[in-house]
């Protein structure tokens, strides 16, 4: 008998059996068969009927930092939470491997997409000022953001000038950057997110979690909730197409009666002047094309030069995302409809700055996919809103400080350095790296607290002098043993939490490779 | 300094040190053998979307149900009347209630099993949004075979509006639980339909 046969959740590849649903009940294909585009799970999912409560995220106070393994912890307390969220997310990690090694040249296609993006940031005013000039030749009113005020500002005003009250979105992590929502909410504009799982999220008052899946922490429970108390469901039937159902239905009116409409930006093509949007549930498109106003909101570090560049990107993107070979929708918004006006803000909000970062530019190659997130030990067990703030997981610890570095200090600690994020990157930002940098970055300017800063230059110390290094390993068989215990176990190392690190081996393998290699060749 | 001349200016100021050369995309293999319908059949499915066989005598013998079930029906083609006009269509709210829509593709990706609409397809581009349910005309001859090609196609550069639809409107965004028709069509059929 094999191990397979007698362990039939590893053959499954499932990691969490308490989390496996009896039933499945997601949709079939024409043939009956199983289907798992879009964010679907490969294998049915289903938290336990025991209740337990929605784990919340970080507690936000200002300027001050984050403290992230807090919020982790809590969200460790929920083990249904945690189990299901590892569950899911790894899934994805799984799928997107089984489409990235169904393709030949995945790894071409990630080293032009990096080159492309490189060459358009370091030419970026060009590339600009190109999509400026195509987008007004389309009859594109185009306006330009400093940072996240001075788009809510100017979105504002193209509202007021149409008397327009309503607003209905898709999903944008720039306009989550600009806390858009929570401004226009303060100036009278009701704005109603379409994509479900940030319909979830802007209903349950949370921001959303994860870049692709904003409401992948909850449950079914925690979703039928929040839709009992805010859309009037039966609170007790968590059935997730009910659910879904109810979204649709209260929906759909808002979209009917919307005085604009909105949307982000996968990418924006210099030479034709085009947003690209790519979902899966069509909102952005009904967002685009109902409204009689619509609005794009393009982050300026989206920018691709031509239409064929986009054969690269749209390849990689949902691949890396979900495993699913291009999402749903992949939607090229170039001119308005008639009788209608399309605007198109471009947004800076600190991406110009960062370009200036010699260590961290090519952070901007990011294109949201979400695949370093879903593959991040720390991550999938934290869940995103740990992090509080609105990039989470591998890609929010190298964006996150560039936006304020005293509240976002700790971040760059909450890593392993497994340097898995930046395998998966499918526009090969050596993620990993720079989480190490920063945290140089961070200590040299006085910003993380003294436990930690006492901890790095102990740690630093020896780690920068290899013949220290191998002299302080082999006394003590271990860097485990080298860092004191309160270096690995204490509350600001995230990742020691709820983990005792493994026995460490008896012979290290320098000593092992001096002893069993080096005389082999006469050395 | 207007926020146009201030962006640009910090971004003339920071560049980064550094050749960094536009790459030549090469034309890469396609990933589907060369019977392309077959393959672009395959891979929709897998995308939750169905095919129909056209009947001989009816083109839309795969779909004669649903059309007959359907209250609202709005043809793009003039392969069936329908019972909205599009072209008389004022503003795109008009179309809320139509259950099915009929559309002829552009063409179609056998890589993804994706099909295109431009505004000219659609005519109200919400439409294909709205409508309970989509059905598609495509012409076998009509089929690329990867993506790559499909972005060589003069379409995307002068379109208003352009639009992949690979399958149904589709969300997982609870417990994973795929489900079709999260906010715009409950199914999508394509009739392999020659012009």
């Amino acid at each position: 008998m094999s191990v397979e046969d007698l362990n039939p959740r590893a053959r499954d590849g499932v990691i969490h059996p308490e989390v496996r649903a009896p039933h499945d009940e997601s949709e079939r294909a024409q043939d009956g068969g199983r289907l798992q585009h879009a964010e679907a799970a490969s294998k049915p999912i289903r938290a336990p009927q025991t209740r337990e409560k929605q784990p919340r995220g970080a507690k936000v106070r200002g300027d001050r930092p984050i403290d992230q393994a807090e919020a982790a912890e809590r969200f460790l307390a929920a083990p249904l939470h945690q189990a299901a969220h590892d569950e899911r997310l790894w899934d994805l990690r799984k799928k997107r491997d089984a489409s990235a090694h169904g393709i030949p040249e995945w790894e071409e296609l990630r080293e032009i997409a990096s080159a492309i993006k490189a060459h358009t940031l370091t030419h970026l005013d060009h590339y600009l000022e190109q999509f400026e000039a195509a987008a007004k030749a389309n009859g594109v009113h185009v306006h330009w953001a400093t940072d996240g005020a001075d788009h809510n500002r100017i979105v504002l005003e193209i509202l007021r000038s149409h008397g327009a009250r309503t607003l209905v979105k898709s999903k944008s992590m720039l306009t989550e950057e600009c806390g858009f929502r929570h401004h226009m909410a303060a100036n009278g504009i009701e704005i109603i997110e379409t994509d479900l799982g940030e319909r979830i999220q802007q209903l349950d008052d949370e921001e959303p979690s994860h870049i692709v899946a904003p409401a992948v922490h909850k449950t079914r429970m925690d979703v039928a909730e929040v839709f009992a108390k805010t859309l009037g469901t039966d609170p007790d039937n968590d059935d997730a197409h009910y659910l879904a159902e109810s979204q649709r239905e209260t929906t759909r009116p808002y979209i009917l009666k919307a005085d604009a409409g909105m949307t982000g930006c996968n990418f924006a093509i210099a030479e034709t002047g085009t947003v690209v949007t790519c979902t899966n549930e069509g909102n952005a498109d009904l967002s685009g094309n109902v409204p009689p106003l619509q609005i794009h909101s393009i982050g300026i570090e989206k920018i691709i030069p031509k239409v064929e560049h986009l054969g690269v990107f749209i390849r990689l993107l949902s691949r890396s995302a979900l495993g699913s070979p291009i999402t749903q929708y992949t939607s090229h918004f170039r001119g308005p409809r008639k009788g209608t006006e399309m605007h198109m803000v471009l947004v800076d909000n600190g991406r110009s700055a960062r370009l200036g970062l010699e260590e961290f530019w090519t952070s901007l190659k990011c294109i949201r996919c979400g695949a370093c997130m879903n593959t991040c030990p720390v991550y999938r067990r934290s869940g995103g809103l740990s992090y509080g703030a609105t990039y989470s997981g591998p890609i929010g610890l190298i964006i996150d400080p560039t936006f304020n570095k005293r509240k976002y200090s700790t971040l760059p600690f909450s890593s392993t350095m497994n340097g898995s994020c930046t395998n998966v990157c499918p526009v090969k930002i050596n993620i990993h790296e720079q989480i190490f940098a920063w945290r140089k970055v961070l200590v040299e300017e006085h910003q993380i607290p003294a436990l930690k800063q006492g901890m790095m230059k102990a740690a630093g110390a020896v780690l920068s002098r290899p013949a220290a290094y191998r002299a302080a390993i082999g006394a003590a068989d271990s860097a485990l043993k080298v860092l004191p215990r309160f270096a690995v176990y204490n509350p600001l190392n995230t990742w020691g939490k709820k983990r005792e690190m493994p026995d460490a081996p008896r012979q290290t393998f320098h000593a092992w490779y001096k002893q069993n290699r080096m005389k082999d060749t006469g050395r | 300094m207007s926020a146009r001349a201030g962006i640009l200016a910090a971004i003339r100021a920071n560049r980064p040190a550094g050749d960094y050369p536009l790459p030549t995309v090469p034309d890469f293999t396609p990933l589907v053998g060369d019977d392309l319908v077959a393959e672009f059949g395959e891979r929709l499915k897998r995308m939750g979307g169905r095919v129909a066989e056209p009947g001989s005598a009816d083109v839309f013998a795969g779909v004669r149900e649903r059309l007959d079930a359907a209250k609202v029906v709005a043809s793009a083609v003039p392969e069936l009347a329908g019972n909205r006009d599009l072209q008389s269509v004022r503003s795109p709210q008009e179309v809320e209630d139509v259950d099915v829509a009929v559309v002829r593709a552009v063409f179609g990706i056998a890589e993804t099993g994706s099909v295109l609409f431009t505004q000219d397809e659609l005519i109200v581009n919400a439409v294909a949004y709205l409508a309970q349910h989509l059905v598609v005309l495509l012409d076998p001859a009509d089929i690329l075979p990867n993506v790559q090609a499909a972005y060589r196609r003069p379409e995307f550069a002068r379109s208003a509006y352009a639009v992949l639809h690979t399958g149904p409107s589709a969300t997982a965004d609870i417990e994973g639980v795929l489900i079709h028709g999260a906010q715009g069509v409950r199914s999508l059929t394509v009739l392999l339909v020659p012009r």
